[in-house]
């Protein structure tokens, strides 16, 4: 087995030359900040299956690829065109990133109303670097997250959201990540950050997208604080291209009678993990935590969720739905932990996967921790086939197989999807998923 | 238009329907009745060519081709339509969404160009006011929630929009109140004509009243027993199924 440790030092290798051009050097408190994190991730490595957190989930083709580190890449290419989830009738906010660097000239930002900030992090270490410094880096201890240290010692690009008390931004912010563009193999290291002040109100839809063919490695780290009584909406679509590396790591804590959900969508990708962390630290806070997946040939998808419910009244409820054809293979890991304050909690946790062929794997890992004595909390965890007797019954109204197919499919997701807020976005997402159901019909008759 | 000969049915190896040999012709309707257990379901699905059913001896000829041959989606393009005795719930799949890929699928293989969302709806709202259907049962998920009359009434819906030659109909009167049944037969004979055909099973003489066969079958011990006209419905009605028991004794 190869030395874990050999591909830590490359990805960490380049941090003495580059650490001048990284955004913020010289600001004392984010060097202390970076300096941490290369250390822990010099001791540590890369997770290997030994690592509980990491039993499923193998980076050995990670660690047998290198990389460039995206600001030592040759060139900025040109981009004709930024994908789109949905198109709008009139111009969104939009933040634009190619192979892991802010393009402002893509971007979209103007009109953002008073007491919204959106904005490369670069930018805002350079305006409101105090500010950040009592914002970044609050996601706790590094012990045991390597690459969350590896973010925290590179954290090169990535964007800052910030909405001050009581702002409702009505239209939402799109965030566009855009990889595998040009020839080389690059490395990146989003750092974002989610302010939602208190009474406040936005929605965030992420669109990681890439080319395929092209190996590159995206490790983002997303820090999201919602206070008391705001709302945060937040949906991320994962379409990176076939040979990419896509490890994403948030964490969210939200507070008394804040409301924070999310819904992923993950197509793409060689290997992908979303670790989702949420602290549910005051009354009444409230989350959801959807996601969808659809993988097929050798792909790898890993959810691994953690909720943890500190205060009296949190609710959380989670559905992850996926589709697993071929020889693709997915990791559903959720925790939920009751602390001893939390009394009256409500958590309800649910992992489906459709399997549509033999050599397709789902490994499911739910995981209650309770140490309150008046909770609600269940979860569900089914891995099975398409239901032959649906099947049937859509092919005696004359749809031909692999329509009917596809039909009991999207049906199969549909639940995942119901939480998503916007019926522009949602039927976006479904648009998604019928394109991916199409490609992969034709592709398999090809 | 149908030709059932000497068909052997089995299921996991045992013996369900041992040469069956039946006749219908355009414009005609058929009944099969016949006790519990004697065949009528198996005889239903291998029309329409679900899994788990062998074959081990005779034909099915629908308009002269070999209907077993054939895939349950060209049987449904070829014209022959099953109303199921238990319809499946398909939670996610709207009943809207259903209808319209099914007509659509059909009208494509039959050469017929697909209907636009506007034609299609025309067509829908004509047949549930015949139906008494009401609109939500449209935006529901197919059969999810669903009383057995209203499973029964969509399958009649179904019929109608897909217009079939051959319609099959298992058991259609299980389930239904006295209102529902004459809704549903009016429906059914609504779609009777010159160059249609019906085969109705029932294990009751009830639905005939409301839909009155040319000619009816008794199906014992997988095989057909005894055939005659109506009047053979109202004397089973009289003595019950003893008789055809008692023979397989």
């Amino acid at each position: 087995m190869p030395d874990s440790r050999a591909t830590a030092t490359d990805l960490i290798a380049d941090y003495a030359t580059l650490k001048g051009s990284l955004p913020g050097h010289g600001l004392p408190w984010l060097d202390t900040l970076r300096a941490d994190g290369l250390s822990r991730f010099g001791s540590s490595g890369l997770p290997t299956p030994k690592v509980e957190a990491w039993k499923y989930t193998n980076l050995r083709s990670l660690e047998r690829s290198s990389f460039v580190p995206a600001l030592s890449l040759r060139e900025t290419v040109s981009v004709d065109q930024v994908p789109t989830i949905f198109a709008e009738p009139e111009a969104t906010f939009r933040l634009v990133f190619v192979n892991g660097r802010a393009r402002p000239e893509l971007s979209r930002l103007d009109g953002l109303p008073d007491g919204v900030t959106a904005a490369p992090l670069a930018q805002v270490l350079e305006h409101k670097a105090d500010w950040l410094q009592a914002h970044l880096g609050r996601v706790g201890a590094l012990n045991g997250q390597p690459l969350l240290a590896l973010n925290t010692a590179m954290m090169d690009s990535g964007y800052v959201f910030h909405v001050e008390r009581g702002v409702v931004l009505e239209k939402p912010l799109k965030v566009v990540f855009l990889g595998g563009q040009g020839d080389q193999a690059a490395v990146y290291h989003p750092r974002n950050l989610i302010v939602m002040e208190e009474n406040s109100q936005a929605a965030v839809i992420e669109h990681h997208n890439g080319a395929d063919g092209v190996a590159y490695f995206a490790n983002s780290v997303t820090e999201v604080r919602v206070d008391s009584h705001a709302i945060l909406h937040h949906a991320k679509v994962q379409a990176e291209g076939d040979a990419a590396f896509h490890i994403a790591t948030l964490h969210a804590q939200v507070a008394e009678a804040a409301h924070y959900d999310s819904f992923g969508l993950s197509l793409g990708g060689r290997l992908s993990r979303n670790e989702v962390s949420v602290g549910l630290n005051g009354a009444g806070a409230d989350c959801q935590l959807n996601g969808a997946y659809l993988m097929r040939r050798r792909q790898h998808c890993d959810n691994t969720t953690v909720i943890e419910h500190r205060a009296p009244r949190t609710s959380c409820r989670e559905i992850f739905k996926g589709v697993l054809d071929d020889d693709a293979r997915a990791v559903f890991q959720g925790r939920i932990i009751v602390q001893r304050e939390a009394q009256h909690t409500d958590g309800h946790q649910l992992s489906k996967a459709l399997l549509l062929s033999d050599r397709a794997e789902i490994d499911a890992k739910p995981e209650l921790e309770i140490y309150a004595d008046d909770v609600k909390c269940s979860h569900g965890a089914t891995a099975g086939e398409l239901d032959q007797d649906h099947l049937f019954y859509l092919r005696s109204r004359g749809i031909p197989e692999p329509q009917a197919r596809n039909l009991l499919i999207q049906a199969f997701l549909t639940d995942a999807l119901g939480a998503v807020t916007g019926y522009v976005l949602r039927v976006a997402l479904e648009q998604k998923i019928k394109a991916w159901l199409a490609r992969a019909a034709e592709e398999a008759e090809a | 238009m149908l030709e059932i000969k000497n068909l052997h049915v089995t299921v996991d190896d045992k013996p369900i329907l041992n040469g069956i040999d039946l006749t219908i012709n355009a414009g005609e309707v058929h009944a099969i009745m016949g006790p519990n257990g004697s065949g009528k379901s198996t005889l239903a699905y291998i029309m329409t060519g679900r899994d788990g059913y062998a074959v081990t001896e005779g034909q099915v000829l629908y308009q002269g081709e070999d209907l077993l041959a054939m895939e349950p989606e060209e049987r449904a393009a070829a014209g022959v339509f099953l109303a199921f005795q238990y319809p499946v719930e398909i939670p996610g799949v709207t009943n809207t969404t259903f209808l319209k890929e099914a007509v659509n699928s059909v009208r494509k293989a039959r050469g017929e160009g697909e209907l636009d969302a506007m034609q299609f709806l025309k067509l829908v709202r004509e047949k549930t006011k015949d139906l008494g259907i009401p609109d939500d049962m449209l935006k529901r998920a197919v059969n999810a929630g669903f009383s057995g009359g209203e499973k029964k009434r969509n399958e009649v819906l179904q019929m109608a929009v897909l217009n079939p030659t051959l319609a099959v109909l298992d058991e259609t009167d299980s389930g239904l109140d006295i209102d529902a049944l004459k809704t549903v037969a009016d429906g059914v004979n609504a779609l009777r004509g010159p160059d249609r055909a019906m085969l109705v099973i029932t294990h009751y003489h009830r639905l005939l009243e409301y839909i009155v066969p040319d000619f009816v079958h008794v199906l014992a011990q997988g095989k057909i027993a005894r055939s005659g006209d109506r009047e053979l419905a109202l004397e089973l009605e009289r003595t019950g199924y003893a008789d055809y028991r008692d023979a397989a004794a």
